[in-house]
């Protein structure tokens, strides 16, 4: 087994206010407040991740989740600690970012897929494929700006779900795209995991990280809380449903999840 | 773990075969090797100039025509303000192609720096989510403006051939110390160009009143470069005391200006270029080390690149989670 990711002692420090201006420092000041207050998003966290292995990624709101993202995906750097990485990375952690609206989905894609580290011939052999995952058909040729959210989201995916790489990052995937793209969108993150890639899947519906995922990473504000099985982590979490009565929407999606999961 | 090679052919539609990855080391996802990074990944750095270059027209009918019709009136304007109504400035031959050559790299250095400052906030979208090279985006810019000076380079050259061929003077002819010299001062501009934007664009993330302080000085350029007015105004001591004109040639633009002006308005010029007015004799039209300066400019200027880029290197980790 080769080691696909290590993530070792990482800590990552944010400020509250990124750019105090003139005025509050100096109010901070007379007052004698700490004008730079911290919090740390992750505190200690390590974990090793082999080739292969499908790990879901779960955690409330603002527990570090994305942080944790972008420091594997190379976007950020540990303040402490160390993430290594082996091979080419993409995901969906950044669906569309690079897209500029005044270009049309051809010039995008050619785009998107650079940013993501593609040549031109790996793109021109890919390019067929991707346009037809996204399926936005006469729209290819009209400006992004033109698309409409769905659409827009569709491209995003399909550059990178076809990215020849060897992590591949999705995060939440299921928000964006109508159902039929949804089940599409997981039939082909199924090959993706099966082909052997590394995935490192983030999502809140416990269904779908159970199908998806032989392993469960949860985050706890900022610390790794549990590291294992997905039924340990989705027990962790009290997302099965034992501790409280979660609202009826939310069961519905998850419902849905499941269902869309058990699908394909 | 699949040892199959990653050059066989996959299934279209299909994922392809893995890579055996035993052999590659673990390495941090960030990791870059600065400005080299941006020259190892030429094909993404093409697209993002042409994406840049493209979308400064979208949706215009006249397109790519506006970066010809700008710089076209902006030199008719000053050849009838300068030219015909205040009539041949201070003694001076062609004065249109004097400022007109260096209004060329005079822009060229104040969009570059103006762009550049801000290309990190502008892309933020892009850097808070993907891991690529971030020297790209200050680099990027400059090569966007590079490619906006062509068509005034493009004029200036039509400007140079016209004048000789309606005017009194000889026919404008290049020569090779002149193109030579202007392609200094080009080069000049690039690398004082990418260094500032290295710089700025990081500071300007940290500290977001960066890019009007640079806007300021900006401002302040066109004026301190002999174009709109000849050198020897600065030079021959009366107005401004000589210990002045040496801090005024120290600057790299006024020097890329001359080196430029050396190459296109010179030779159009019929005997001496300059003359005092009032006198009738002959001023210099340059600083008199002219070649001598360029070179040692664009030495401080490489110093100055390497700083940028140890600087950017130490910002840039801050700049994502800053945006």
């Amino acid at each position: 087994m080769t080691t696909s990711i290590v993530v070792d002692n990482v800590s990552k420090t944010f400020r509250y206010q990124a750019h105090p201006t003139l005025k509050k420092m100096l109010q901070g000041k007379l007052r004698r407040q700490q004008t730079s207050e911290t919090f740390k998003a992750l505190d200690g966290v390590s974990f090793e991740v082999q080739q292969g292995e499908s790990i879901g990624l779960m955690g409330l709101n603002g527990s570090g989740k994305s942080t944790l993202l972008k420091l594997v995906s190379g976007v950020m750097r540990p303040d402490e600690g160390e993430v290594l990485t082996r091979g080419r990375i993409s995901g969906l952690i950044a669906t569309g970012a690079g897209f500029h609206n005044e270009l049309t989905g051809r010039d995008n894609i050619y785009m998107n897929a650079a940013m993501l580290g593609m040549t031109k011939d790996e793109t021109d052999a890919k390019f067929d494929d991707i346009a037809a995952f996204a399926d936005v058909g006469r729209f290819l040729d009209t400006p992004v700006g033109n698309y409409s959210s769905g659409m827009f989201a569709r491209l995003g995916f399909s550059v990178a779900v076809h990215v020849d790489c060897d992590i591949f990052i999705a995060d939440e995937v299921l928000a964006v795209g109508d159902r039929p793209f949804k089940r599409k969108c997981l039939k082909r993150m199924k090959e993706i995991r099966e082909s052997g890639i590394t995935m490192f899947y983030v999502s809140h519906s416990a269904g779908s990280v159970k199908r998806m995922c032989d392993r469960a990473i949860v985050l706890e504000k900022g610390r790794l809380g549990f590291d294992g099985d997905v039924e340990g982590a989705i027990k962790f979490l009290h997302y099965d449903g034992d501790d409280d009565e979660p609202d009826s929407e939310e069961s519905s999606e998850d419902e849905r999840d499941d269902a869309l999961a058990n699908d394909i | 773990m699949s040892t199959s090679s990653p050059e066989t052919a996959p299934e279209p539609g299909q994922v392809e075969v893995r890579h055996d990855l035993a052999h590659v080391p673990l390495a941090p996802p960030s990791r870059t090797s600065g400005v080299f990074e941006v020259f190892r990944r030429r094909y993404l750095l093409r697209l993002m100039v042409r994406r840049e270059i493209r979308a400064r027209y979208a949706g215009t009918a006249f397109g790519l025509a506006w970066s010809y019709i700008n710089p076209f009136t902006r030199f008719l304007t000053f050849y009838f303000v300068f030219g015909v109504i205040l009539g041949r400035g201070n003694g001076m031959q062609n004065f249109a192609i004097h400022l007109f050559a260096g209004m060329v790299l005079v822009n060229y250095f104040t969009e570059s720096v103006t762009a550049g400052t801000r290309s990190l906030l502008s892309n933020r979208g892009v850097i808070g989510k993907m891991a690529m090279p971030r020297e790209m985006f200050p680099v990027a810019s400059m090569l966007v403006s590079l490619w906006h000076a062509i068509p005034q380079l493009v004029i200036l050259v039509v400007a140079c051939v016209a004048t000789g061929w309606v005017g009194t003077g000889p026919l404008w002819v290049p020569d090779a110390v002149g193109m030579a010299a202007s392609l200094l001062g080009f080069v000049i501009i690039m690398v004082y160009g990418t260094a500032f934007g290295l710089m700025f664009s990081c500071v300007n993330v940290i500290f977001r009143d960066f890019q009007r302080i640079v806007q300021t000085f900006i401002n302040i350029i066109p004026f301190s470069v002999p174009m709109m007015y000849p050198y020897y105004l600065i030079a021959d001591g009366e107005r401004i005391p000589t210990q002045y004109h040496d801090l005024y040639v120290a600057n790299p633009v006024a020097e890329a200006v001359m080196l430029i002006q050396r190459g296109f308005w010179l030779p159009t010029c019929d005997g001496p270029c300059v003359v005092k007015p009032a006198t009738g004799v002959v001023q210099p039209d340059f600083v008199s080390d002219l070649y001598s300066r360029g070179f040692i400019m664009l030495g401080i200027g490489l110093v100055l690149l390497a700083l940028g880029q140890f600087v950017f290197s130490r910002l840039e980790k801050t700049v994502p989670e800053r945006l």
